[in-house]
């Protein structure tokens, strides 16, 4: 059953303007908040038990909780830069809704004391980044942003700065590089963000979705958002989901959903004819699970950690019986390879064997204990690097191999009519 | 020889100053120059970046090659950019990467000889529920076809 928190006015064409948000309650939230104390806010943002929606899932009152307690500068980064294969959920977000995001992140940075956000949004998504700077203006327009904000005393900016191509730039320190006019390369933490961010200043940086999410649990408070989910996975989320079904895009459910349930009524199921084979759960970084493994998965945190993958951005792709899963894991390595920033060598060299290797996998020139090599260096890969680019590429490798070798050794003894022509796309 | 518009002056001025730092100003920069120099960042638009800036020719260099949406090399008019990530590849996105480049007759990143077009193959653009996709310079056309893909090219002038 799909629990819109979020998404039940993204329907209405009204909604992404100033006047028609505040029609259907939208800046009241603000109201209430901006008659709140910060460490009030705070504290409801962590009973809530809300999570980060970006990937990493750390719990977001915490987060925030590890900024320095004095008067010191600091800044709201919205993490805009969805890049992780098979999400698309905060492209909807800002289309819809930009007035929610720009609400959530307003309460958000008076909780923590900002003076400044930026909302630091992919090059590509320029329809998006139009919406939101169009939002922007209105804001400011009508009091809501700049100085003492509705007569509270509190002064916040708020800009968008538009990424230039990176999936690096997702990760938070890389983030905060690229915000600084560098290169997109992560920083070793600790210090982390919360204490040395941005210009080395104490620095908090949350997903779309995550900011957005803090308007609900204001307005309702911590209890009525835990209503919805797991224990330890509180609230709702936005699934993208893509790949076999008949009805992808995007959905929002209450965590603890079952992950069948998800592709047989929202996704409207497989493709006639078809069977499922396996399906990633959290964006391509996700490790894959097998159909026997999606049967009993729910979507929340806890229940996919067990399983030995993870609930990630909430990128659900399917795949059914149609497709090889040699040619789809060289594909994911393409990605990582071209990604990898290139500043710590497991990783550069890593991404680049790994996909190397399964193009050769792929043209059916390997031989069957290359597969172990690919584990080796795979593993070899992991827990050694500034950031967790290098693990996920490693993690949906080690998973494909392990979970589907039958299908790679067959795979190296027959060949694969489509691989020639798929392969030399890549190269 | 590039040199900014007077317009583009004014845009690089103001950017250096609506940052905390002037080099969060590099990005904004790199992306007016590029469209005032046909879709690409040559050496000349770097010179005359650093020149406009007040900074040094390595600091832009090196950003404007570590990001993927500066062109390195001249591109057509129309830059055509076609997702072949998992959740577009299983719609057919490679094949449909394959039929463009066929249908112009050129390779990726070639540009046609009548300099209407480039074909590149590029990774996720988050457009996964509507699949395949592709991004023909600023914006998105989805849920291709081969059809629907041919009666788009027709249209390019």
């Amino acid at each position: 059953m799909e629990s819109k928190l979020l998404t039940e006015h993204y329907d209405k064409e009204s909604f992404r303007t100033l006047k028609g948000y505040q029609e259907l309650g939208g800046y009241e939230v603000l109201k209430k908040a901006l008659k709140m104390k910060p460490a009030e806010i705070i504290a409801t943002v962590k009973e809530s038990g809300l999570r980060g929606r970006g990937g990493a899932g750390f719990s977001t009152g915490t987060k925030w909780s590890f900024l320095p307690k004095n008067d010191e500068d600091r800044y709201l980064l919205c993490n805009a830069d969805e890049g992780e294969p098979g999400t698309f959920k905060d492209r909807l977000m800002m289309e819809r809704a930009p007035h929610q995001l720009i609400e959530g992140m307003i309460i958000s940075a008076y909780a923590i004391g900002s003076k400044k956000s930026y909302i630091y949004i992919r090059g590509e998504y320029t329809y998006p980044i139009r919406v939101v700077e169009q939002a922007l203006r209105e804001a400011y327009d009508a009091g809501l942003l700049g100085k003492n904000i509705l007569g509270s005393g509190f002064s916040h900016d708020m800009d968008v700065y538009r990424g230039a191509g990176a999936y690096i730039c997702g990760e938070e320190t890389g983030m905060i590089s690229s915000l600084e006019g560098l290169k997109g390369q992560p920083k070793l933490k600790p210090p982390f963000p919360a204490v040395k961010g941005y210009l080395k200043k104490p620095t908090i940086v949350n997903n779309v979705e995550t900011l957005a999410a803090v308007v609900p649990i204001i307005r309702d408070g911590a209890q009525a958002y835990r209503k919805f989910g797991t224990e330890k996975s509180a609230g709702t989320k936005l699934f993208s989901l893509s790949g076999d079904v008949v009805k992808p895009g995007n959905y929002e459910v209450t965590l603890g959903y079952k992950l069948s349930d998800l592709i047989n009524n929202e996704g409207g199921g497989l493709k006639s004819g078809r069977k499922l084979k396996a399906v990633i759960p959290g964006g391509s970084s996700a490790p894959v699970l097998t159909a026997e493994e999606a049967a009993k998965a729910t979507l929340d945190y806890e229940c996919l950690q067990q399983m030995g993958s993870m609930l990630g951005s909430g990128a659900v792709i399917v795949i059914d019986d149609s497709h090889s899963m040699v040619d789809l894991l060289s594909t994911i390595m393409h990605f990582y390879h071209h990604e990898s920033c290139g500043q710590c060598t497991p990783c550069r060299e890593g991404t680049g064997w790994l996909d190397k290797m399964l193009h050769r996998i792929l043209l059916g020139e390997a031989k069957s204990q290359d597969l172990d090599q690919v584990l080796n260096v795979a593993k070899n890969m992991m827990g050694r690097t500034i950031c967790a680019l290098s693990d996920a590429a490693a993690l949906p490798a080690i998973s494909f191999v392990s979970k589907f070798r039958d299908e790679f050794e067959r795979h190296l003894k027959e060949g694969f009519k489509e691989g020639k022509s798929h392969a030399q796309m890549h190269h | 020889m590039f040199e900014l518009s007077k317009e583009g002056k004014e845009f690089v001025k103001k950017e250096l100053d609506r940052y905390e730092d002037r080099y969060s100003a590099i990005i904004p920069c790199l992306y007016w120059a590029q469209k005032e120099n046909k879709g690409w960042i040559s050496p000349e638009v770097i010179d005359c970046l650093a020149k406009e800036m007040d900074l040094p020719q390595s600091r832009i260099y090196e950003v404007a090659m570590f990001y993927t949406m500066f062109n390195k090399k001249p591109v057509g008019k129309y830059h055509i950019q076609v997702c072949c990530n998992i959740s577009c590849s299983m719609a057919g996105g490679r094949e449909l990467m394959g039929h463009i480049c066929k249908k112009l007759g050129v390779t990726p990143e070639e540009v046609t000889k009548d300099g209407r077009f480039t074909v590149s193959q590029v990774e996720c653009l988050g457009s996964c529920g509507t699949a395949p996709m592709m991004q023909v310079n600023d914006d998105y056309h989805e849920n291709l076809t081969t059809e629907t893909v041919d009666r788009f090219l027709s249209e390019c002038k």
